[in-house]
């Protein structure tokens, strides 16, 4: 099947078999990454400007590389704080940068719906590069394209997302594109950082650890902000990192074959303890790399999506 | 839009015997020393399997076979409703002072070529690139002039060349088809 | 100077009519109501055949931005739009710049009304100064210069022992206490409903229980102290379940539900548009249900509209960061009369019952009946005429509405106050 969307705002609004064109696409882009030269001239001629509203060096980063692989010319556009605060609102922003005729904007936004709201009212493509804690995309699809490059195929798998879930658009992504492809997922966490209804979203809903990560081919380690501790969800750190946080110990029961994924970056000794997170069950940089070939299939398949 | 089948241009010893000739001449021509074929997906890398098997044949040694896609090099893109898919390019030697012959299934517009000469370029440098096609079908865009060619073959730009091979169609045959809604 | 308004189907629950009549005024007010009446030399007919002729309607909670948000509505705009939208009188919010907390704002914004206003406008007080929830307001002189209630409405006041003393302050002035009922704790951050829409879109819920907690705490407070707390715009069916026990057991509390409450629930936010975004905020089918369940009942007085006007750049960006609140007066009784009285959800007595004298009691407010002697507020409706919501030809000076383009059948036509046609 074709890609025929406009933008890619969330992996709930995709179909699998969309999903799997995704993941093809960027298992080709790989060798690309083992070129002498790495460059194919795909986009050129054509403009991919980052909108980064809220920090991130690593996904801007990723895109940049992704984009420029492919040729696109790649423009960095920073902008911090919220739209009350810097006096232009979000529209009026994106309305300037559309003046300057890109081809693809990718947005990453604090408010969780800023790249619907872009999309909306923008010609051109709109990646969600995160929003809120809405969904972030590009990185459901790296973790499915970790998984199915480690494990082989992606049906039939066990899946287990430990931490705060609440504030995750990781795992929403995460969620609905394993959803998607057959992967059974559980979520895991202290009950304060579940949020409503999350069974409703078709997972599983544990309240321990050992019992979520028991039979998982695949464990999803989230990041824990620090300022969960302080709005009252945890009361401290070292008691998360020692409920909830993954040590070669808790890992004894687990599969050999368990795979650990974090979506970057590692809090070192919270969520993850240092040996886990350099162990051979970790796969931590390939999700990295196939990070920048995920891209490159995105920015392809929504830079042809453009009228001509 | 529907098409039928107007003539049978090749039936399986013709195209045999063309692939046959064709790995003679590339012998005779680039010496077995150093070549390797790279075929342009997906019928262009059957038929450099199938000549590297004839040049074995007549030298002992087998060429090395690659398999290029080209879709990430096309000038086309932004003319279709949609991306083309890519099916990616796997060639495990180095092209470096090679001499690399090229091998598609039809040689029409040269556009696919000029795209698979840059991808080549990209790989590496390698010291000659030739061509080598099934059919020729004329009507050039672009000064492209294959090396080997199995088969000159006029025809009208309405119509359209269709490679039917084992490994694919279950047979091998060449055809002009031509559209049924005039 | 009188009008009659002949052969239309008179809607009176206050007087128990319900029936083809006519209905003469005199001087601005309800002179007679019976079938043939002869209209007096030089007075102006109008013919209502088909019509439903009502006691004008009555919406206890606007906010007409004025003093301070001209930009958003004003006194002039804002009751021009309740014309339209078949309104004969509005009480507003005290939420303004300078806030309504002391006799000098009440002036202001009451003489604007008599000389700007088009309908009735009544003034909401301050419960405490500059809704800070820190000390009362002069709610005394405020009731001498015409606040018929009090209300930090945009805001909940935390300190129950401050809300107490101002439920027994107000007290000897005979005006209901009116509770943006919010527990800002637990409602903390909270841009939509909490619930599973709320975590599928990945935006922070406030829990029902903010609203619960609240309406539970000021039941128990207007026990305590005798007065009447009313429940501004209750939304959950938690809410209606306490009010309904509280009445039971003789509190004097009453309560409102709005318009969008009653139609819309939190899967509308789906797409993001601020429009939707409105506190309290849209709930779950379950409390929408009881909400209108509430309304059939009587647990609920009165719709109230909970007009909130904003401007367009504050909210048309990230939902989490919009204003909220909707315009409501224009678009009330179009969208109920074709959502809920067209299809039989709610009887159209109730229907008027719960725009008219319910409002009117639970203020205290003349009005809310056709009664003999009575002001002349009238309100008509078509129930056959068919509305397309158009925020462009909206009177009121905003236009955030959720119901853009929404079609349906039945809408006000014409609205009287004080025997004056006053329909823009």
């Amino acid at each position: 099947m074709g890609w025929k969307r406009k933008d890619l705002l969330s992996l709930q609004d995709l179909e699998a078999a969309e999903i799997r064109d995704v993941l093809d696409t960027a298992g080709s882009m790989k060798e690309i990454a083992t070129r002498e030269i790495k460059k194919v001239p795909t986009l050129r001629g054509k403009t991919v400007v980052n909108l980064f509203f809220e920090a991130s060096t690593r996904t801007r980063t990723s895109f940049e590389i992704a984009g420029k692989w492919l040729s696109a010319d790649v423009v960095n556009f920073s902008a911090s704080g919220s739209s009350a605060e810097k006096g232009e609102s979000l529209l009026d922003t994106a309305k300037n940068i559309e003046a300057m005729s890109p081809d693809v904007v990718v947005v990453r936004h604090k408010a969780s719906g800023a790249p619907a709201l872009l999309a909306r009212h923008l010609r051109c493509a709109v990646v969600n590069a995160g929003d809120g804690a809405h969904e972030h995309p590009t990185q459901g699809l790296l973790d499915l394209l970790t998984i199915r490059e480690k494990k082989g195929h992606l049906e039939g798998l066990s899946v287990a997302i430990v931490g705060d879930i609440t504030h995750s658009r990781v795992a929403r992504s995460d969620i609905h594109g394993m959803k998607k492809m057959g992967i059974t997922v559980t979520v895991a966490g202290p009950p304060t950082l579940i949020p409503p209804a999350c069974q409703e979203l078709g997972v599983k809903v544990s309240h321990r650890l050992e019992e979520a990560i028991a039979h998982a081919d695949v464990i999803v380690m989230l990041r824990l902000q620090h300022e969960r501790m302080e709005s009252g969800l945890i009361p401290s750190l070292r008691e998360y990192s020692r409920v909830w946080g993954l040590s070669l110990d808790k890992l004894k029961h687990c599969r050999p074959d368990v795979l650990i994924m974090h979506p970057g970056p590692v809090n070192r000794g919270v969520e993850l303890s240092p040996e886990v997170a350099d162990s051979r069950y970790s796969v931590i940089l390939d999700q990295v790399t196939n990070g920048v070939a995920v891209r490159m299939a995105v920015l392809y398949l929504l830079a042809g999506s453009q009228p001509a | 839009m529907t098409s039928r089948e107007k003539a049978q241009v090749l039936d399986d010893t013709a195209l045999d015997r063309a692939l046959t000739r064709i790995a003679h001449e590339i012998v005779e021509q680039a010496g077995g020393e150093g070549v390797a074929l790279v075929g342009i997906k997906t019928r262009g890398v059957t038929l450099a399997e199938r000549i590297a098997e004839k040049i074995a044949g007549i030298e002992g040694t087998r060429p090395p076979v690659g398999a290029l896609d080209i879709t990430l090099y096309r000038d086309d893109l932004r003319l279709k409703a949609e991306q083309p898919a890519v099916r990616g390019t796997e060639i495990p030697f180095p092209i470096k002072g090679r001499t690399v012959v090229l091998v598609d299934d039809v040689l029409f517009t040269g556009r696919t070529i000029r795209a698979a000469m840059d991808a080549l370029m990209d790989l590496g440098r390698p010291r000659i690139i030739r061509l080598a096609v099934l059919v020729d079908r004329g009507h050039r865009e672009l000064p492209i002039r294959p090396d080997y060619i199995g088969k000159n073959l006029p025809t009208s730009r309405r119509e359209s060349v269709a490679v039917m091979l084992r490994e694919h169609d279950g047979v091998d045959r060449v055809v002009i088809q031509e559209p049924t809604d005039s | 100077m009188s009008l009659l308004i002949r052969q239309g189907r008179v809607v009176d629950p206050a007087s128990r009519i319900d029936g083809v009549q006519d209905v003469l005024v005199v001087d601005g007010r309800i002179g007679t109501v019976g079938p043939g009446l002869r209209a007096p030399q030089g007075t102006q007919v109008i013919d209502a055949a088909g019509k439903v002729v009502c006691p004008g309607f009555i919406d206890i909670h606007v906010h007409l931005r004025e003093p301070g948000f001209e930009y958003k509505e004003t006194v002039a705009s804002g009751t021009r739009a309740a014309a339209a939208g078949g309104f004969t009188a509005v009480a507003c919010m005290a939420n303004t710049v300078p806030v309504n907390d002391n006799r000098a704002v009440t002036d202001y914004i009451l003489a604007k009304a008599r000389v700007e206003g088009v309908v009735r406008v009544y003034a909401i007080g301050a419960v405490t100064r500059g809704l800070r929830g820190e000390q009362l307001a002069e709610m005394a002189e405020q009731a001498e210069a015409g606040c018929v209630a009090f209300s930090d409405d945009g805001r909940c006041v935390m300190n129950a022992a401050l809300y107490r003393r101002a439920m027994e302050y107000a007290l000897p002035f005979g005006t209901p206490l009116i509770s943006h009922a919010e527990d800002c704790h637990l409602a903390h951050g909270g841009v939509m409903h909490e619930g599973f829409v709320s975590t599928d879109l990945g935006l922070t819920g406030q829990p029902a229980a903010a609203e619960d907690v609240m309406v539970a705490r000021d039941i128990v407070l207007a026990e305590l102290t005798g007065a009447h707390v009313h429940i501004a715009h209750l939304s959950t069916a938690g809410a209606v379940r306490l009010v309904r026990d509280g009445k039971a057991r003789g509190v004097r509390v009453t309560a409102e539900v709005t318009p969008h409450h009653l139609l819309l629930t939190d899967e509308a936010v789906r797409d993001y548009d601020p429009n939707t975004k409105m506190q309290p905020p849209l709930r779950s089918n379950r409390d929408v249900e009881a909400v209108l369940e509430g309304l059939l009942d009587g647990t609920i007085d009165c719709v109230a509209t909970d007009h909130a006007p904003h401007a367009l750049s504050e909210k048309e960006g990230e939902f989490a960061e919009a204003a909220s609140g909707v315009v409501g007066l224009e678009t009330a009784v179009p969208l109920l009369l074709d959502r809920l009285v067209r299809p039989g959800r709610l009887d159209l007595s109730t229907f008027v019952a719960r725009m008219s004298s319910g409002p009117a009691r639970v203020l205290g407010l003349p009005g809310g009946s056709l009664a003999p002697g009575a002001a002349a507020d009238i309100t008509i409706l078509d129930l056959e005429r068919p509305f397309t919501v158009d925020p462009a030809a909206f009177h009121s000076r905003s236009r955030n509405t959720p119901f853009r383009g929404v079609t349906g059948t039945g809408a006000p036509i014409m609205t009287i106050v004080g025997g004056t046609v006053v329909t823009p």
